[in-house]
Formats: C-alpha cells, structure tokens, sequence
C-alpha cells in the first residue's frame, strides 16, 4: 500500500472530484445514448446478487411471519365469523358455479367450440424491489432450466401484476402495472368497452380514453383485452373506483405492495415490445 | 471484518491489514447497506437516502476514507440497484461530497442539530437534482410527490444513521490512538 501524506491526498482528491464529475456526465449521456448497455449492466449486478437476495428472503419472510401470526391472533374471532359467512356465500356461488359450468360444456359440445389451449405457466420468487423513487418493479430470482422472456405475463395468486421487461440469466425484473411507464389495454367487463390502464407509481392506476358515452362504473370489473397482442382477454386486473372528484382509478387484484411469488405465463404473444427487445431475435420454436 | 493473509505475515502485516480494514469499511459498509435495503422492504428510496447519509457523514467526519473513486462506486451501485436513469446517483454523491469538504471546517464543529439541518439542505438539493435530472433525461414532468418523499426519507434516516456511524467513528479514533 502506498502510503500518501495528507496535503498530498487532498491535492489528488481535489484533482481527482472534477474529473470523476465530468465522467458522471458522460455517465448520464452513455445511459441516455445507449439504454441497452445499461440494462446489461443492471441485469449483470441483479444476476450477481439474487443469490444474496434469495438467501435473505428467507429470514425476512420468516419475520414478516411471525408479526401477521401475532396481528391474526387478535383478530381471529371476526374472522371466523366473517369466514363463515364468506363460505356460506360460496357454497352458493359453487353451486351456481357448477351449474354454469355443465350448461357451458352442453353448449360447446353443440358449437364445436375449440377452447383456447392451457397456457403454460413457471413460478418464480420475488427477491428484490428493482423499483426505486421513480419507478415500480421487482427483481425475480429464476431457478435455473427456467428461461424466461421479455414480454411475459407476471400475475399473482390474486390477479395481473406486471410484465417481464428485463431478462438476466439468473433474475429478470418485472415492471408492475403502478408504475409510471406501464399502459395497458383493458375491458371493462359490463359494458364491455375498452380503455387504458395508465400507472402512476401511486397504489391505483388511472383508467384513460374509454368510450364517449360510456364511463366505467364504480365497483365495475376491469380485466385485460386482447387488443394489442399483448395479454390474452380476460385476466383479472382490477375493480373501478371513483375517488371524490376525481379521475376513475382501479383497484388491482395484485397485492403489489407485498408480492412473493409471480406466476410467469407465456401466451406466446410477442405484441409490442421496447425496440431493443425486438433487436435480439427470440429462439422460439414455434409448431 | 476478517481478512485473511495468505502468505508468511512480515512483522507489521497485521496492523497493515487492520489499518486497510479501517480504511475500507465505511465504504464497504455504505455498499453492503445499500444492497441489503434493496431487497423488500416497502422502502422505494431507502437506497438513495442511505448512500447520501452515509457519504455525508464520512466526508464530513472522516474524508480520508470516503474519497471520491469511492463515492462514485457507490453512486453507480445505486444507479445500477434502482431503476432512474444511469448517472444521477453518481452526480449526486459526487456533488454531496465536494460539497462537505468546502464546508467541512465550519460544519466538523457544529452540534449535532446543527448538522443535520445542514444534512436536511442536501437531501433537499440531492432530491430537487435527481427531480430535475429525471425531467429532463425522461422529457417530461414527473410528480414531484416522490422527490419530495425521497428528501424526506433522507432528512428523516439521518439521526438513525449518524448514530451508529458516530460510534464506529468513535471506535476507529480510538484504535488509531491506541495503534500510535
């Protein structure tokens, strides 16, 4: 180790300051100039540490644990309570249910209704909030022979939570529906008309450019069209809610804010993705 | 923090790797701090408001061990850890700390409110930069309501910060003395 006197070293880290600053400009045009050497650069650090990180969601989770167990315990009563009805309520709704779903089959079986095959899905954990003040986004940790891909559908247990817009090889980041540059194609399930879901890293959504004439309803289901090529129709995002004067937002379905696993479904729609996604040709085989 | 010699140790390696260690644990700590809070914690700008506490109270009380190559890595891990545009954490760090050396002799001697009032002028500047710099990167106006979360977040992580870091400071003076 070389060793400096002081005035010496101030000297150099008075020389050195400027130049440092001058390359951090230089940083920010490079990260404006070319957004894909970035992305490998974050994808490098996030492949680096999701190790780290899925060792560290284990504790955490087990701490996060203990604390619900502790609140559900004082609340356990008027939840039974609130159980029983619920259940009550779905036996009904099973029934109902149930007998929708044989008039459904009778009804195909005189259509010749091809029904959309299964699609296939992977599950993956959430390790890390990839997100920061300006952005909504979560790091997943891939367990290996699990090759994921841009452009991919992110839901959890509830509902749509986002898309797959940065793959590594060990992590991909998901870019979640609050977040400031997501826009989506949704229907609203009433009346069937079609709107934007715009994030606005806020909790809620806003729901943008639907039809004159017909504004979506409170309480009224918003789930995904099929409009851009992008999502299949009919994946549960949310419920429209009318804040006081203010513009329709939606409710998500995701518990965003507390995610832990993501199912990953590939419907095998590219539809439209960043440029740069489209420069690197996907070795899909495709029947 | 264990390092471990390889070789035949010289009489001296032993101060000498206790001497780097010193050297290099605020730093390393700042880093390790950073990738810690960015796993989930319901925190989006603890990272930013981590790095910028720490780099503040090392180039204020002890400069030597946050230089600016380090401040620069630490900017950039930032950057690369969230999602803003490339550039702006290291501006940002690197900015702080020139920043604190100019004021360093007047600011070393302060109480530690004084300090932090001081602290609350950077995190405020640090938030309105990295406002700004999203603004106009991105060409288009983003809701202040996070920038200004952002400062908050700082301000408000500073004392439980300083805490810890005051000590380790503490501990580090107290060593040198002892080591001569």
């Amino acid at each position: 180790m070389i060793r400096l006197s002081i005035p010496l070293r101030q000297a150099l880290s008075r020389l050195f300051l400027p130049m440092l600053l001058a390359v951090a400009l230089g940083l920010v045009l490079l990260g404006k100039a070319d957004p894909a050497l970035v992305e490998r650069g974050r994808m490098a650090l996030a492949d680096a540490l999701t190790p780290f990180y899925v060792l560290l969601t284990r504790p955490a989770g087990a701490v996060r644990g203990a604390l619900q167990e502790l609140r559900q315990i004082s609340e356990i009563q008027a939840e039974n309570r609130r159980l029983r009805e619920e259940n009550g309520r779905l036996h009904r709704w099973q029934a109902a249910a149930l007998a929708l779903e044989t008039e459904n089959a009778l009804l195909r079986r005189q259509l010749r209704f091809i029904p959309d095959p299964p699609a296939a899905f992977q599950t993956a954990r959430v390790v890390a909030d990839a997100g920061g003040t300006y952005a909504r986004a979560v790091l997943l940790a891939t367990p290996p022979g699990v090759t994921l891909r841009k452009g991919q559908v992110a839901l959890d247990e509830n509902g749509l939570a986002g898309r797959v817009t940065e793959v590594g090889s060990r992590s991909a980041r998901v870019l979640l529906l609050t977040d400031m540059n997501s826009r989506l194609p949704v229907a609203l399930e009433d009346s069937r008309s079609r709107a934007i879901l715009a994030g606005t890293n806020g909790a809620r959504p806003r729901l943008q450019h639907w039809p004159e004439g017909s504004p979506p309803r409170e309480g009224e289901r918003v789930v995904t069209s099929a409009e851009a090529g992008i999502f299949p129709a009919g994946l549960p995002v949310g419920v429209v809610r009318w804040p006081e004067g203010g513009a329709p937002e939606v409710e998500l379905f995701a518990r965003l804010e507390r995610l832990d696993l993501l199912r990953i479904f590939d419907f095998g729609l590219s539809g439209i993705l960043p440029p740069e996604a489209v420069a690197r040709p996907e070795a899909r085989g495709r029947p | 923090m264990v390092l471990s010699g390889g070789r035949q140790s010289p009489p001296g390696l032993l101060t000498r790797l206790d001497a780097l260690a010193r050297a290099a644990c605020p730093a390393a700590g700042t880093a390790l701090l950073m990738v810690l809070l960015s796993a989930p914690t319901g925190l989006p700008s603890a990272v930013p408001a981590v790095a910028l506490g720490c780099v503040f109270f090392w180039s204020l009380f002890r400069p030597a061990v946050m230089p600016p190559p380090a401040c620069f890595a630490l900017g950039l891990l930032q950057d690369l850890l969230g999602f803003a545009p490339l550039g702006i954490g290291v501006l940002t760090l690197l900015l702080t700390h020139g920043t604190v050396l100019r004021l360093r002799r007047l600011l070393a001697r302060q109480p530690f409110a004084l300090v932090w009032l001081a602290f609350s002028g950077f995190a405020l500047a640090a938030a309105g930069l990295g406002w700004l710099l999203t603004a106009l990167l991105g060409w288009r106006l983003p809701s202040p309501v996070p920038a200004l979360v952002q400062g908050a977040l700082s301000l408000g992580l500073y004392p439980a910060l300083a805490a810890p870091l005051t000590a380790l400071h503490r501990a580090m003076r107290r060593a040198e003395e002892t080591a001569g």
